[in-house]
């Protein structure tokens, strides 16, 4: 058993708006908001490296789950845009936190990441005790690189999350999870060292409309739950479009769904805990929040967690 | 056969489908990325066929014709 303490994030402090990144790709502004919702995000400077941002999310998390440093048993990290083969952010995290007793580990996932990352801290929490995830990405660097396609350049954002995952406590029991993977499809959404980001938009929106609300309906069935009767979903803010598509397909109203888009864009495996650190209106006694993530690989999958 | 895809192109692009059956349903403006996963639940629907995970990929479904082939073939 595991328990959510409280959730945490960083954006760096440069907005890009529609309009600056319209005129970059020369496209226009209102084309950006309706093709994907998003109306500006934010780019990381010089000293925002993905371990610095992750570092600062997750100081923010152990704050408001008013846990120490000291107490972490295990650091996990989510990236798909570290900045070097080896070592991932994950060591560096750990070193910028001081938190030497603790043992960090990489979760090299785009997008579903920090999904990836929770399940993982699930079973990890009844030896590590205290378990702080972490998810973040310098989209910016990639998604910027030439040749850039209009329609992928225009969606992403930098920014990190953070999650304490606690076996003693929290604000929300984690229920059960769903996940999923199908390599098959490995190569319509990839990035290759030196290379720009690839993304067969087609095939992701596909196989993410059917994939999330199948991952979403097979946690619900376990639980005996509808759709209904959750209280919010926090799913990976990849697109505003494609979170009402799968809001339709699981026949319930787009609000339903928590979603910052607009402000931050699709910030990769960091936006569903970004996301998550905005919700946070508090967990009251049996409320139902499902947290759901798509991305590279593919990999997908849906995790139901019950306030306590 | 290919009447009754038209049909159902037609009905979730929300407009006549005026174009070859060899023609891209993309490429044509008729069809976005959204509306291929409504396609696709739609020929389920039509057909009462299942279209596995493995055949998600929108090429199978990016004209008239290779619909067409695509659904006889599972048949």
């Amino acid at each position: 058993m595991a328990f959510l303490r409280g959730f945490g994030k960083y954006l760096p402090e440069r907005v890009v708006t529609n309009a600056e990144m319209a005129a970059h790709l020369e496209v226009e502004a209102d084309w950006i908001r309706e093709m994907s919702g998003i109306e500006e995000r934010r780019f990381a400077g010089d000293g925002e490296s993905v371990a610095a941002m992750g570092a600062a999310a997750g100081l923010d998390a152990l704050t408001r789950s008013g846990v120490g440093v000291g107490e972490l048993g295990l650091i996990l990290v989510s990236s798909g845009t570290a900045e070097r083969r080896f070592p991932g952010p994950a060591a560096e995290i750990q070193h910028r936190l001081g938190a030497a007793q603790a043992i960090a580990m990489d979760v090299p996932m785009a997008s579903a990441g920090a999904l990836f990352a929770l399940a993982q801290a699930e079973r990890w929490a009844g030896r590590a005790g205290k378990v702080l995830v972490v998810a973040s990405e310098r989209m910016s660097d990639v998604a910027m690189t030439a040749p850039m396609e209009k329609g992928t350049a225009m969606l992403f954002g930098d920014g990190a999350g953070a999650c304490v995952v606690d076996r003693d406590g929290g604000r929300a029991r984690i229920v059960d999870f769903e996940l999923g993977t199908d390599g098959s499809n490995a190569s319509e959404l990839r990035l290759e060292f030196g290379a720009p980001l690839h993304m067969n938009g087609r095939s992701v929106i596909m196989h993410a409309s059917r994939k999330v609300p199948a991952a979403i309906n097979a946690v619900l069935s376990r639980a005996g739950l509808a759709a209904a009767d959750l209280r919010t979903i926090l799913m990976h803010q990849a697109n505003a479009n494609l979170i009402a598509k799968i809001a339709q397909t699981l026949g319930v109203e787009a609000g339903k769904f928590y979603s910052n888009i607009a402000r931050y864009g699709n910030t990769s495996s960091a936006s569903m805990l970004i996301a998550a650190r905005d919700w946070d209106e508090g967990f009251a006694p049996g409320d139902k929040v499902m947290f759901a993530a798509f991305g590279a690989g593919y990999q997908w999958g849906a995790m139901l967690v019950e306030g306590s | 056969m290919l009447n009754k895809i038209n049909e159902i192109v037609a009905k979730v692009a929300g407009k006549p489908v005026n174009i070859a059956t060899d023609e891209s349903l993309f490429d044509s403006g008729l069809l976005d990325s959204f509306a291929l996963t409504d396609l696709v639940t739609a020929l389920e629907a039509e057909f009462k066929i299942t279209v596995p995970d493995s055949d998600l990929n929108p090429r199978k479904f990016d004209t008239l014709d290779k619909i067409a082939s695509y659904v006889e073939n599972l048949q």
